[in-house]
């Protein structure tokens, strides 16, 4: 079968292309060694069906970013049998930049004219025939969207010769050495003499890793700065052919019209107004897809009367149910509303399967250990595809570049850019949707410091700990207010971020703030089809994950949890005798600085076996709560102060039991506090770190794994030790002033080379 | 005194001179099309005071001051 590479700017219309050319047979996979979607199909509208690979959108082959190492190597090594150049019509001069440089590859190219209807319809004229004859390939006009020229396209394309010669637009002095390039390549016996000529020139660092290339460079060079005037040359020749063939309307020749683009833009980032609008955008996505009180309507009608409870509008048992899923008092947001639904139906099932099992042991293993831990995750599908949708959204629309645009000098000073402001905020919602689009990253260290404090920005599920330990605390102590010790942890939570990000840019990832040089590209409605192909890709992905490595550590941590060393099953009441509270046991004297260990005595462990099942899913360590307090109950009820199994059953935020944990062990307030800032900052849950071991550079994960466990070691024990002892803040003040001088003096070359690990430090 | 398009304000035009800078930020700016002899008009700040809009090439490109710094320019012409 023939393969044709699909290459193009970002933002010309390649996506749209792609699926109207491959439909249903595109799948994803990712492109070797590095995590760039790599997106293949098929077109079967030919008499003999052709391959499609969609290369990843680019400006130029230089050797800078990831997707244009990777177009590079699949044009030059893949030997695909044509390219696809698709070019916007709208902006040529850019566009055709590129084809240029792929003009020089031996490889046949047709070029896509996409966007002809937006020119026309700005009364704009271009010869495309002439456009033909400068370039000398065949150039079809096309407009992707409603899918007009592309049987001709593919027609033209699947004609094309099998060999080309590459051919340069560039002229003049710079000639002499591209010819002597040219002959240099050709001796080697290399394909595409003529691009690798050019790069040579130049200084193309891909190039000099043949071995002589870089000698022969600076020979042929001779001092001169090619660079310069190969770029200028191309842009110049584009200019002057475009004059020929393009031909503006006359309204454009006055060149002062406002565009829509320019219009929404006054608004979007308006000196004053950019900043609240994108507060409000963003509390919008939120509010729609976490909101338990949607509009705040059930807050305003408890002005008045108030809406009536689920419970008293006396529907029938069923119909409650149904009714639930939208409404308790006040009506759900969309995203909880989806999310309520998987939920009844993952209760219906596991009602049905544990209605056809009879023994004990099975059933918990079938409906709490496999079907729990699958539903706990599937759960939050609905959630993070909305999530990924408003993301998508924004990306397609042109907005996500504006708020990098808007955003980008405070990112700086943190040595990142504008564009890890959405996957950091977006990691409030989930961390999995957060650590995948951290793609739109392109520099190395900025993605890889990105996915690890995207678990510090508090998620979803980490807010019932928090809500069901603040609770706790205002009960038994009552002390302080619930929602002042929330706030309190997401800001601990930011503080962390920015500290570790600060600290890391500043050990063991310096280098330089990634360049900040990009488009914004006009303003576009998103495509629903493009959306829609999208999230289903993002479905498809999650939900294998979810069958494998995370079905299988949620059933070892049910089996370890259920079973003592002997291999008997325990009812849930019997878990401090199973495998997983001998190991909390075993690594209690761990959490001894943090407050949590030791000194908490007999039944200090739940504290530890609450945060190991977080490691499934944080809101485990609740649920945890509820077992560990029926648990507590049963063994040692009389020192919980009249806590009945009746009140831990009625308790659904998990604060009864929190108490009934804080009286069974008398742990401090301190302690407790340095408890939830461990399970904010310390390793996410498996399908988080799933997605970041995807996601991350090859052989970062373990780091990872390694910097989360320090970091929230490091922060818990600050906020215990300060909380228990209030002196103990001079000591961590100092320690961080020597761990900053030490780094300032290493940076600078002041002290001897010595290998240290200051990552997980607190400042 | 030579200028740069670091340096200039909103609704100001000119030439790019001369391009100067690192190999990576040099090489990105040249294929954005910030060459000699293209023109560009200043379009907006950013809110913060940092990165800066520009037309150019029938396109609307972002930059940092600093990276702008690199790019050495000739006032006025359009």
């Amino acid at each position: 079968m023939k393969t044709y590479a699909l290459a193009g700017n970002p933002n010309c219309g390649k996506t749209t292309l792609f699926n109207a050319l491959t439909g249903s047979t595109a799948h994803v996979g990712n492109w070797p060694g590095v995590t760039v979607d790599k997106r293949e199909g098929t077109y079967k509208k030919l008499s003999t069906p052709v391959g499609i690979v969609d290369l990843p959108g680019i400006y130029s082959l230089s050797p800078y970013t990831p997707e244009e190492v990777i177009a590079r190597n699949y044009i030059l090594d893949g030997a695909p049998d044509g390219i696809i150049n698709i070019v916007d019509a709208t902006n040529l001069e850019r566009n055709l930049y590129l084809t240029t440089q792929l003009l020089e590859t031996d490889v046949p190219v047709i070029v896509a004219l996409n966007m002809m209807d937006e020119v026309e319809k700005a009364g704009d004229t271009i010869d495309v025939a002439a456009l033909e004859k400068a370039l000398g390939v065949p150039v079809v006009a096309i407009s992707a969207v409603n899918g007009k020229g592309i049987a001709a396209l593919m027609e033209r394309a699947a004609a094309l010769p099998q060999t080309r010669k590459g051919n340069t637009v560039l002229s003049g002095a710079v000639r002499k050495p591209i010819e002597e390039a040219f002959a240099y390549y050709v001796d080697c016996g290399v394909a595409s003499p003529l691009f690798h000529a050019v790069k040579l020139l130049e200084n193309d660092e891909l190039e000099w890793e043949r071995k002589g290339a870089r000698e022969i460079s600076e020979q042929i060079a001779a001092g001169k700065d090619w660079e310069a005037a190969i770029a200028d040359g191309r842009y110049t020749y584009i200019a002057e052919k475009l004059a020929c063939f393009k031909e503006k309307a006359q309204a454009a020749e006055q060149g002062v019209q406002l565009t829509k683009s320019d219009r929404i833009d006054k608004v979007l980032t308006h000196r004053v107004w950019a900043i609240p609008v994108f507060i409000v955008i963003l509390f919008a996505i939120f509010h729609v897809t976490f909101a338990e009180d949607f509009l705040y309507i059930g807050a305003w009608a408890s002005l008045g009367k108030g809406l009536p409870a689920l419970a008293d509008l006396g529907l029938s048992e069923g119909m409650e149910t149904f009714v639930g899923i939208f409404y308790d008092g006040k009506v759900f947001s969309p995203g909880v509303i989806l999310f309520n639904a998987f939920d009844t139906l993952f209760g219906l099932i596991t009602d049905a399967v544990g209605g056809a099992i009879g023994a004990e042991w099975l059933l918990g293993l079938v409906a709490d250990g496999i079907l729990g831990g699958l539903f706990a995750v599937l759960g939050f599908l609905p959630q993070i595809l909305l999530l990924f949708l408003w993301f998508s959204v924004l990306e397609d629309s042109g907005y996500m570049a504006r708020i990098a645009f808007v955003l980008d000098r405070i990112f700086r000073k943190f040595g990142l850019s504008g564009r890890s402001f959405m996957p950091m905020i977006m990691g409030f919602g989930c961390s999995v949707p957060a650590m995948v689009n951290t793609r739109t990253l392109c520099d190395r260290n900025e993605r890889t410091a990105t996915i690890r404090v995207i678990p510090f920005f508090s998620c979803g599920a980490k807010l019932p700990i928090l809500t069901a330990i603040a609770g706790g605390i205002v009960q038994q102590f009552a002390v302080g207010n619930a929602d002042l010790i929330t706030y309190g942890m997401y800001l601990l939570g930011i503080a962390a971020a920015i500290v570790s990000v600060l600290l890391m840019r500043h050990t063991t990832m310096k280098g330089e703030v990634p360049p900040f040089i990009m488009e914004l590209p006009a303003y576009h409605r998103p495509r629903f089809k493009n959306l829609i192909l999208h999230l289903w890709d993002k479905t498809k992905h999650f939900v294998k994950k979810a069958f494998t490595v995370i079905f299988a550590s949620t059933v070892i941590i049910w089996l370890f949890s259920h079973l003592d060393f002997s291999w008997h099953y325990l009812a849930d009441e019997q878990m401090n005798n199973s495998i997983l509270a001998s190991m909390g046991k075993l690594i209690q004297p761990v959490f001894t600085p943090l407050g949590f260990g030791a000194q908490i005595g007999e039944f200090g462990w739940v504290f530890a076996v609450a945060a190991l099942t977080g490691l499934v899913a944080k809101e485990n360590v609740v649920a945890t709560f509820g077992t560990l307090g029926a648990c507590l109950l049963a063994v040692k009820g009389d020192i919980l102060g009249g806590i009945t199994g009746d009140m831990l059953a009625a308790d659904e935020e998990g604060i009864t039991s929190a108490v009934a944990m804080i009286r069974a062990t008398g742990i401090s307030i301190p302690a407790l506090i340095a408890f939830i800032a461990f399970n904010m900052t310390t390793v996410p849950c498996f399908a988080a770190c799933a997605t970041a071991k995807a996601e991350l550079p090859k052989g970062e994960f373990k780091r990872t794994l390694l910097f989360w466990i320090v970091a929230s070691y490091v922060v818990s024990a600050a906020v215990y030790t300060v909380g228990a002892w209030w002196w103990t803040i001079f000591v961590w003040l100092a320690a961080s002033a020597v761990a900053v001088t030490l780094i300032v003096l290493f940076n600078k070359g002041k002290l001897p080379k010595i290998r240290k690990r200051t990552k997980g430090e607190n400042v | 005194m030579a200028k740069f398009l670091g340096g200039c304000k909103p609704g100001e035009c000119g030439v790019v001179v001369r391009v100067a800078g690192e190999g990576k930020i040099r090489r990105r700016l040249f294929d954005m099309g910030v060459t000699p002899g293209a023109t560009f008009t200043v379009r907006k700040v950013a809110p913060l005071g940092d990165p800066i809009e520009i037309t150019l090439r029938g396109y609307e490109l972002t930059l940092r001051k600093a990276e702008g710094d690199c790019v050495e320019i000739r006032e006025g012409e359009q």
